[in-house]
């Protein structure tokens, strides 16, 4: 499949979205002040009637949300990734524990956030957010995606976490392809039957870039983007360690609990196989421009090349 | 139409009050665990709330209409709980279900699990917040129903909580009323001891809200400041209510050792004795 030329950042896809839905009544919007970065203030701008903004003071909009959401509203409330985290507790006892439809979106997640520097970039959220009952947790890979993916959630019967990033990518859908997006069902873009390159987020260009490097050297890899993290796709990716029988999970995240995290534990149950976690090695990032840091953790598609002839050395 | 509060009387509400100061100890002496202090400083506006004020439906628990009663301090669950069995939500039997598997009255009230509860509680420092998301959604609405709050003092030491009071006031929401159980004492200790409040009106006040202090003990003063916060139509409202931990058992008044534990049998036969 030929990926689309131009480029978008997801949280501009979540914007959009927003606006997509601002002749819906039921839909509010909440904001912590980032409202220009997450871009939830497209939708301020057109119907600032239902936008709420809460101030820096993520714990109270989360609650605000439920309570709102209790009352037959539908919220989208979004902040930065990291400062979501700070609301965790909140997100846990007030949203998840009830199971009430509240919609998170955390914008600026992953060191491709670049150069805010390692307090801005969270490299976690997915791993948390996805220990707890009731969550469904996404991270689209673009723009076009993101959008696709929001305006779902419109009608997702279960509270959300999504996690946007900062800077633009090369798209991977076009407005046509985003239309066969399923929360819950990972999307294949390319197939191939020597391993099962699994990404997520920025990293599925790199996924795709390093499926082109190993094909030249007689290696065909099937590439997913794996946008819901849970409930995880694991009719897929139990599919895909038996026609593969090696597998690559490919994250702008910790390789611990995310991505990585979660087709290791279907994996493990269901068809164990080799895999190789590309990602955040347990450390935190730093300062730089999104490709500088990703060359410096060893997240670049020259990894991912790497990491799949590695583990399909170990089948 | 659905009247607000049951049409009765000082009388008629002081004698519920008592009704379910022995539920309240009923409910902790017979699971052995619980929180009967928070409980029993509550009652009385509890009682005012579902009594005299809020419009709430029995036969439709969900009815989107109501009025919202959010128990921030959600330990206080055995006050909640006796109070919804006077205004019909439960039954006696419900009541002993208390903190026991599978039952409708959890540890800590909850929402998905007890008829009449709004809030699924048990961390503190949350329900002022949800409080006022259900207050901005009837405005949005254009109802009338109103949403009540009822804090811990020692509560107050989360910092969500003045996230929360200042949104009150910066969005103007004039459908909803904060109740402080100012009874001094938390889970540790004396508040006094734990983290000193001063002045808990004046902090109210310096953000914008508007406060009336009362006796919590008293329904008449408690009737008076629940019709003052329907008049306060410029912005939030706020009623610290001075009260006694632990009131109507003698041995756990202002004392800190009943937050959170169970009288013993003795202990029992002695309080079913001073609330008959």
């Amino acid at each position: 499949m030929s990926a689309p030329s131009g480029g978008g950042a997801s949280r501009d896809g979540y914007g959009a979205a927003l606006l997509d839905m601002v002749d819906d009544d039921k839909v509010v919007v909440l904001e912590a002040d980032l409202g220009k970065s997450t871009k939830s203030c497209l939708f301020r701008a057109e119907k600032p009637s239902h936008t709420v903004s809460l101030g820096i003071a993520e714990q109270n909009m989360m609650l605000v949300a439920a309570g709102m959401a209790t009352s037959g509203y539908v919220p989208f409330a979004s902040t930065f990734a990291i400062f979501s985290e700070r609301a965790f507790e909140q997100v846990r006892n007030g949203i998840a524990r009830p199971n009430i439809v509240v919609h998170i979106c955390g914008s600026h997640g992953g060191i491709h956030t670049g150069t805010d520097g390692s307090s801005a970039q969270s490299i976690e959220d997915l791993a948390i957010y996805r220990t707890l009952p009731n969550m469904t947790v996404l991270h689209p890979c673009d723009d076009v995606s993101a959008k696709a993916l929001t305006l779902a959630l419109r009608h997702h019967d279960q509270p959300s976490y999504m996690r946007t990033a900062r800077n633009k990518v090369s798209r991977s859908y076009s407005e046509e392809s985003a239309k066969e997006l399923t929360i819950g069902k990972g999307h294949v873009h390319r197939t191939g039957s020597d391993v099962a390159i699994i990404a997520c987020g920025v990293m599925l260009n790199e996924a795709l870039d390093a499926a082109d490097i190993l094909s030249k050297s007689g290696i065909n890899a099937t590439v997913v983007d794996m946008h819901t993290i849970k409930p995880l796709d694991t009719e897929l990716v139990t599919k895909l360690a038996k026609e593969c029988g090696a597998i690559v999970t490919a994250e702008d995240h910790s390789i611990i609990g995310g991505l990585g995290g979660a087709v290791a534990e279907c994996i493990v149950s269901e068809h164990p196989v080799p895999l190789e976690r590309v990602g955040v090695q347990d450390r935190f990032g730093e300062s730089g421009d999104s490709d500088e840091l990703l060359q410096l953790l060893n997240m670049k598609a020259k990894d991912i090349v790497k990491a799949a002839n590695s583990a399909i050395a170990r089948r | 139409m659905v009247e607000r509060g049951m049409g009765l009387g000082i009388d008629d509400l002081e004698s519920m009050a008592k009704r379910c100061r022995r539920n309240i100890v009923r409910m902790v002496y017979g699971i052995g665990a619980g929180h009967p202090g928070g409980s029993l400083s509550a009652i009385d506006m509890l009682t005012g709330l579902y009594g005299h004020r809020l419009r709430v439906d029995v036969d439709d628990p969900a009815w989107g209409d109501r009025d919202r009663f959010i128990m921030s301090k959600g330990h206080a669950s055995p006050g909640v709980y006796s109070i919804l069995h006077e205004r019909g939500f439960l039954t006696e039997e419900d009541l002993w279900t208390f903190r026991k598997l599978g039952g409708s009255c959890q540890g800590h009230v909850d929402m998905k699990w007890c008829p009449g509860v709004d809030f699924s509680a048990g961390s503190l420092g949350m329900g002022l917040s949800f409080g006022i998301g259900c207050a901005l959604a009837a405005k949005l609405d254009g109802s009338e129903r109103s949403s009540w709050v009822m804090l811990g003092d020692g509560e107050l030491q989360e910092g969500q909580i003045w996230e929360g009071v200042m949104a009150a006031v910066h969005h103007e929401i004039d459908n909803l009323t904060v109740i402080v159980d100012r009874n001094g004492i938390q889970n540790d200790d004396f508040c006094e001891s734990q983290m000193r409040m001063f002045d808990v009106s004046e902090k109210f006040a310096s953000f914008g809200w508007a406060v009336m202090e009362i006796d919590g003990h008293n329904m008449s003063q408690i009737l008076d400041a629940i019709n003052w916060a329907d008049q306060v139509t410029d912005g939030p409202a706020c009623i610290v209510m001075h009260t006694v931990k632990g009131k109507g058992v003698s041995y756990m008044e202002n004392n800190p050792k009943f937050h959170g534990a169970a009288p013993n049998e003795e202990q029992f036969n002695m309080a079913m004795e001073e609330l008959s």
